[in-house]
């Protein structure tokens, strides 16, 4: 075991070391790697932020069913308690038209307008909240409302969430499209990176290799090294993310304001941070791997 | 121990490097091969580091097969054997010392073993004050005797040696073969290859002849 870790401390200190004799060279990878993790990596904040806009349950998407005035007072309730038993429905609530006009009395300036009204124009309204929100279940329910006994009408509400949430269905869609991309382009230039390393550094390999050398010994440095290509692409891609967000975070803040709403784009949480940096890692990992595992093949005699 | 049963070797394009050779070398022996370049004698000591396989016999190090030998149990034959190469293979990024530590960094010796068994076998070879050097200050000879520390920093039980004295003069070559003796009279198996007869024949041992591929026979003054 204490053998083990000193191989590895060993490795790893090799590793670095090859890292900063070309400090330039690492510099411009970092950079390199960095700009194809930002893309995605900040693709993924604004979706994650956007998508905790479109699920606020103030704008969750809900259903009104506005009941006919000429309707029996008992048809609004007999239809609530029904909806309450339909598994569908998360959450029925009934405005019945007296509360309505006394809500809209309430209403700054509209007392006067109620009172000209003589007789009451509201209908009784049932609002309904349903569990989950697929469209197909949503445009169903207003369908099926529509004839039921009693109903006016019944209304899908919050459109544009649905549709910011068909966007965004869309852009996250694309985003792992181009995640896929830039995860096998990272790949590919820890593998070049690697496949460079190791050429400078042939002999040594070459004779390690026939003095006794296990190919897990020579790899060893090489995949710390990948490693740390990696790692070093993640810090520039969180620097390239974080200024990014607080560049569009000043202009946000202003838009935002003006529609009452504190919404900013927050930055990556610890924990995707560092689920970022182990992608990351791990895919210049596996380019190493790739890379030094192929030459130890081309240099085995056959 | 090592033994060879008909053994050959083709390479690909058809050239036969050796033809049913078969011969064995007991524990502690000292055995010259011998031939002109292209006889077999480099790709014979390849044979035994399991560096080439055989086309057709079989190679036996110490009751192992290697010419079947898996690829991830080749690094432990090589460690139990000590490699001098034809054109040494020395390390010139870094020193002398360095270049002895090489085989240490992978048998896994604690730290101060590792330097102490590095300067013992500097030592042995007489380049124990050339330590901090680079392999390009060292004369021929130097460089030579600093190929044969790193073969034997391991404690190897066989040492195989390819063409040790080419290129050197002499008085170099006598000195290079009077550290193989040294180490072979301290139980030692030693395989040189050379096409230097008349320097063998100064040792009296048991040589092997090579010619195309074949064993001619085996003569020395035993």
């Amino acid at each position: 075991m204490r053998s083990w870790l000193r191989q590895h401390r060993l490795a790893l200190a090799a590793a670095i070391r090859k890292w900063r004799a070309q400090r330039a060279a690492a510099l411009l990878n970092a950079l390199a790697l960095g700009v194809a993790l930002a893309l995605p990596a900040g693709g993924y904040a604004v979706l994650e932020a956007l998508d905790r806009l479109s699920t606020r349950s103030a704008i969750d998407p809900q259903l009104s069913v506005f009941m006919r005035t000429d309707a029996e007072p008992e048809a609004a309730r007999q239809l609530a308690a029904r909806l309450r038993g339909d598994a569908r429905i998360h959450r029925v609530r009934l405005i019945t038209r007296e509360e309505a006009l006394a809500a809209l009395r309430g209403t700054s300036g509209l007392a006067d307008v109620v009172a000209a009204l003589g007789s009451n124009p509201l209908p009784d309204t049932l609002v309904l909240t349903v569990a989950g929100s697929s469209d197909g279940v949503l445009d169903q329910l207003a369908e099926e409302l529509g004839r039921a006994p009693g109903v006016a009408l019944a209304q899908v509400d919050a459109l544009w969430a649905r549709r910011l949430a068909a966007l965004e269905r869309v852009g996250r869609l694309a985003l792992a499209l181009l995640a896929a991309i830039l995860a096998v382009g990272l790949v590919a230039i820890a593998f070049n990176t690697i496949r460079l390393q190791i050429l400078t550094q042939r002999d040594e390999i070459e004779v390690s290799k026939l003095i006794g050398a296990t190919d897990g010994f020579i790899q060893r440095p090489f995949l710390y090294l990948g490693l740390l290509q990696g790692l070093s692409g993640v810090l520039v891609a969180l620097a390239l993310v974080g200024a990014g967000l607080t560049l569009m975070n000043t202009e946000i803040v202003g838009l935002a304001r003006s529609y009452g709403s504190e919404f900013r784009l927050p930055f990556f949480s610890s924990g995707e941070a560092v689920a970022l940096a182990l992608i990351a890692g791990g895919l210049g990992w596996l380019g190493a791997y790739m890379s030094v595992s192929r030459y130890l093949r081309e240099i085995e005699p056959k | 121990m090592i033994s060879f049963s008909a053994v050959s070797k083709r390479f690909p394009g058809g050239k036969d490097a050796l033809r049913g050779v078969s011969f064995a070398v007991e524990d502690g022996e000292l055995l010259f091969i011998t031939g002109h370049s292209g006889a077999g004698k480099s790709t014979l000591l390849k044979l035994i580091a399991a560096i080439e396989r055989p086309s057709s016999g079989s190679v036996l190090v110490n009751g192992q097969n290697v010419g079947a030998l898996k690829r991830a149990a080749i690094p432990y034959l090589r460690r139990n054997l000590g490699l001098v190469f034809q054109d040494q293979k020395l390390l010139y990024d870094r020193s002398v010392y360095d270049n002895v530590m090489l085989p240490l960094a992978f048998s896994d010796h604690p730290p101060r073993e590792a330097a102490r068994r590095a300067r013992a076998a500097l030592d042995k070879v007489g380049l124990l004050e050339r330590e901090r050097a680079n392999p390009i200050q060292l004369s021929g000879g130097e460089q030579q005797r600093l190929a044969i520390a790193r073969a034997v920093v391991n404690r190897p039980s066989i040492l195989l040696a390819d063409e040790p004295t080419a290129n050197l003069d002499v008085d170099s070559a006598g000195h290079i073969l009077d550290i193989f003796v040294a180490f072979n009279r301290v139980g030692v198996s030693v395989l040189v290859a050379t096409h230097d007869l008349a320097l063998v024949e100064r040792y009296g041992t048991r040589v092997l002849r090579l010619a195309e591929g074949r064993l001619l026979g085996e003569g020395g003054g035993g």
